[in-house]
């Protein structure tokens, strides 16, 4: 188990050092720089502004102090915010994002396979066509488009209740935190909902449900038992890069709500081509998502001994 | 057996249901502890929102949005318009732009501008938000730091003027040979390497604001960067500044002018570019202004709030490409487009957006001339649309050009909901008039000036926003060295025409230079000015003397306040 979890952990060094990589010749060969703006500036003033940040070097020098840098855990200074490191932008909103993003995974997790559940016990009847239906729009309608409706909705409520029912934007409490997080993993919730629903079915027609059913177990047992947890192994398969994934994903939701959290750094620093703040977020996530991949096969051993490896 | 089976399978079937209510319930248990847990975390990071009021008259404070975190509030390298926003409130140069707009006195209580030198008497009483008087040495050393290489300040151009600024900032003189001195702490000499008649609209830039040595030297490095980071000259202070997040300013108690900083509080309590985000905001009453994009209009107006609107200075317009072996650098060629569009058209009845200006020269309406606006005193020259002229226009081009037919036309602009309008309109005019084949080029941001800064394109949609009250700040775009001349035009005539209005120092003589550029931009075609921007936006009725800027701080609320009868 050591052998395999060290094994992993280096397979996950050198991805994360893939991800570095890429992203930064990529980058760079992306058109236009982080210095070019609205207005040109004059030749000297640019040429200042390259030997500030050491883009006057060559690629493969810059690439290899860059990766010298990261490896000492240092992203350098942000192009567009010049006074913060991205170490410090990482640090001070990432939490947010995780806080933000731990709810959305658990109404996620825990609606998808409640609902899951549901609509495979009540199959081909009301309940699951309703659930079913809802699952479609929620797979299927944009993000931005349920952040703005559901914003319109909390200031109607508020407008209608003449007080303040739940805060229309904002971060600081757990009441700023509640329909964000709804709106954040409702996409992954449908999705799991649907997947719930299949592996329920299929584990219903399986040998040892029946074996389980002649032995005369209670019902109860056989679901919660048997069926459940059985059914629960592919939602957990899908969990880790779900939760790299709302983390990351958050973008449009911390817009429209005004939460100050990395995902907009994220996306902005990419339309700004601001290197440092790329590179910074990207190889963050990036390691990010291969621990949660790497976490979640362990897991998936401890839940299923089916797929545990042998010492 | 078999009706046995059904009524158990029934039984089974409801405990079941029990059982996965039971679930639900233990999940619901669950969620309420995570979320008292997340509560308490989210607590202790402390990057909590200021609860936000629109305008709460016990406190005398209000609330607003920013449309991103201020990247920078170093002045000495701010270049953007949020950070010009803050940097408005809370600090304050050698003069400012009154409620007339209007150049008047502030840290400097009078000044003179002669051909060779600029001098600036400070007024006594100003002082630095920890109460040491502000003295000329605090100018000095910001625009020394300004111009030194390693600073990198994309905006130290505009200390040109001053003597040795290029020289130092080009590395070739130390900053201690910049043309500046204080003969006392309350006396500023500036020596000028020409003669520069605006020299005083020159100081209300940011980069002209003042920075003290010794509390910059005191941060290490990190001037600007946080509230502690920061000294302020202006009517606020930031009490607390959480990034990506809020910005709470408070007045200055060291502040000189109590005619301005009448709020207690401004509370930014939101940052965020999504204009659907910022009007519910206000719809909840949790902020006091909010900008109207075209997407929000309709609402606004059909819940019949009053809609204010103002041209934020900006012009946009049509560029040619005027280097070789580009069809554009035919004069009748450009002619053909000048004749067939009709900017009225596209302002009025396709952008159909409220405050926009239909474009009839680089020059807006707002610039003042010699003593109306420039735009009075020197009309700009018009044509009449007429297709059939422009198709006589076109003929002749084809005819020099020696084509049989015109190849694809590559539009480059912006990917954003009102360019695209633009371009879809440009594109079907020139085919429909003209038979021309116009392909659009969409490049999000750094590409696009990529692209721009090549000259890979036909035609480019193009804007300028003034960085200061002259009208050089436009007139120089189309000189032959201007890097933002980018259809790079050339014609030595012009070239002479900028000279003149950059050097003469008798205001007549550079605004007939002014209005000589602008009848040569017409006659010659240089670019087509399709139309002034104009911003609309809904205030609280209680909050009034707020001032809407088209330089230095766009939204001013330093002289606004509220008044609780409204």
């Amino acid at each position: 188990m050591l052998r395999y979890t060290l094994k992993r952990l280096v397979l996950g060094i050198l991805t994360v050092w893939f991800i570095a990589t890429a992203t930064f010749f990529g980058m760079h060969a992306v058109p236009g720089d982080p210095l070019s703006n609205d207005k040109s500036t004059t030749a000297q003033i640019r040429a200042n502004l390259e030997a500030k940040y050491g883009l006057d070097k060559p690629l493969l020098t810059q690439y290899a102090i860059y990766l010298k840098n990261i490896s000492q855990g240092d992203f350098g200074i942000s192009f567009t915010q010049e006074n913060r490191k991205v170490n410090d932008i990482i640090k001070e909103h990432f939490p947010i994002s995780a806080i933000l993003g731990i709810l959305a995974i658990v109404f996620a997790a825990l609606g998808g396979i409640l609902w899951g559940a549901l609509t495979a016990l009540y199959r081909n009847r009301w309940p699951d066509s309703v659930i079913m239906f809802l699952v479609i729009l929620g797979i299927s309608v944009p993000s931005f488009v349920i952040a703005a409706i559901s914003q319109m909705f909390l200031v109607n409520i508020n407008t209608l209740a003449g007080t303040t029912v739940l805060p229309v934007g904002g971060w600081g409490t757990v009441w700023h935190m509640i329909v964000p997080a709804m709106v954040l993993g409702l996409s992954t919730m449908a999705y799991l909902t649907r997947l719930m629903r299949s592996s329920m079915l299929e584990i219903v027609n399986t040998d040892y449900i029946r074996t389980a059913q002649s032995k005369g177990l209670p019902k109860t047992r056989i679901f919660s038992r048997h069926q459940l947890r059985n059914a629960i192994l592919p939602v957990v398969t899908v969990l880790g890069p779900a939760i790299a994934g709302i983390t990351t994903g958050g973008f449009v939701v911390e817009i429209v709500f005004a939460i100050p959290g990395l995902g907009r750094y994220f996306v902005e620093a990419i339309q700004q081509l601001d290197y440092t703040v790329i590179m910074g977020t990207t190889v963050f996530y990036g390691a990010f998502l291969v621990f949660m991949v790497i976490l979640v096969d362990l897991l998936y051993g401890w839940i299923d001994p089916r797929v545990r490896i042998n010492p | 057996m078999r009706s046995k089976s059904t009524s158990n399978s029934n039984t089974h079937s409801n405990s079941l249901s029990r059982q996965l209510g039971l679930y639900f319930v233990l999940a619901i248990v669950f969620v309420a502890g995570l979320l008292l847990a997340l509560n308490q975390l989210a607590g202790l990071m402390g990057t909590a929102t200021q609860e936000a009021q629109a305008v709460d008259f016990a406190n005398n404070s209000i609330s607003a949005v920013l449309r991103e975190e201020p990247p920078q509030l170093d002045s000495s390298k701010a270049t953007d318009s949020t950070s010009g926003l803050v940097l408005g409130h809370i600090m304050e140069g050698l003069l400012r732009m009154d409620l007339q707009d209007r150049l008047s006195p502030a840290i400097a209580e009078r000044w003179e501008v002669t051909p060779t030198h600029a001098t600036f008497w400070l007024r006594k009483d100003a002082k630095w938000s920890d109460g040491k008087p502000i003295s000329a040495a605090d100018f000095i050393f910001a625009w020394q730091l300004a111009l030194k290489p390693e600073t990198g300040s994309e905006y130290a151009s505009l200390l040109y003027p001053i003597e040795n600024a290029e020289a130092i900032n080009t590395g070739k003189l130390p900053a201690s040979a910049l043309g500046v001195s204080a003969p006392d702490p309350h006396t500023l000499v500036v020596k000028l390497t020409r003669p520069i008649a605006f020299f005083d609209k020159l100081v209300v830039f940011p980069t002209f604001l003042p920075i003290r040595e010794d509390f910059y030297n005191a941060t290490q490095g990190r001037f600007g960067s946080d509230a502690k980071d920061l000294l302020y000259s202006g009517p606020y202070t930031i009490k607390s500044w959480v990034h990506g997040a809020s910005m709470l300013l408070e007045r200055n108690p060291h502040y000189w002018d109590s005619n301005r900083g009448k709020l207690a509080q401004i509370n930014f309590a939101y940052i965020t570019s999504d204009a659907t985000a910022t009007l519910n905001f206000f719809k909840d009453e949790r902020i006091a202004l909010a900008r109207l994009q075209a997407e929000n209009l309709t609402e606004a107006l059909r819940l019949k709030w009053p809609i204010r609107r103002f041209a934020d200075g900006t012009v946009f317009y049509l560029e040619f490409n005027h280097r070789e072996d580009h069809l554009s650098r035919n004069l009748n060629f450009r002619k053909a487009i000048q004749h067939a569009l009709d900017m009225e058209e596209l302002v009025y009845k396709v952008t159909k957006l409220p405050g926009y200006l239909p474009g009839k020269s680089l020059f807006p309406e707002w610039l003042i001339g010699v003593e109306k606006t420039l735009r009075e005193e020197y009309p700009a020259s018009t044509v009449t649309v007429d297709s059939a002229k422009a198709r006589a226009y076109l003929a002749l081009a084809k005819e020099e050009l020696g084509l049989a037919e015109f190849p694809e036309i590559t539009l480059l602009t912006s990917d954003n909901p009102v360019s695209n309008i633009q371009s879809e309109w440009l594109q079907e005019v020139l085919k429909q008039t003209l038979g021309l084949t116009i392909k659009i080029d969409k490049q999000i941001f750094k590409q696009r000036l990529a692209k721009m800064s090549s000259g890979e394109f036909g035609l480019l949609l193009g804007g300028w926003g003034p960085d200061y009250n002259d009208p050089l700040t436009f007139g120089d775009l189309f000189a032959s060295w201007n890097l933002n001349n980018r259809g790079r035009y050339k014609s030595e005539q012009m070239d002479a025409l900028i000279a003149t209005a950059q050097n003469a120092t008798a205001t007549p003589d550079r605004m007939k230079a002014f209005g000589a550029i602008q009848q040569q931009l017409f006659d010659d075609v240089v670019i087509l000015p399709m139309y002034e921007r104009g911003v609309t936006y809904v205030v609280h009725p209680q909050l009034k003397g707020v001032k809407r800027r088209v330089i230095g701080a766009e939204t001013d609320y330093t002289y606004a306040y509220i008044d609780p009868d409204a």
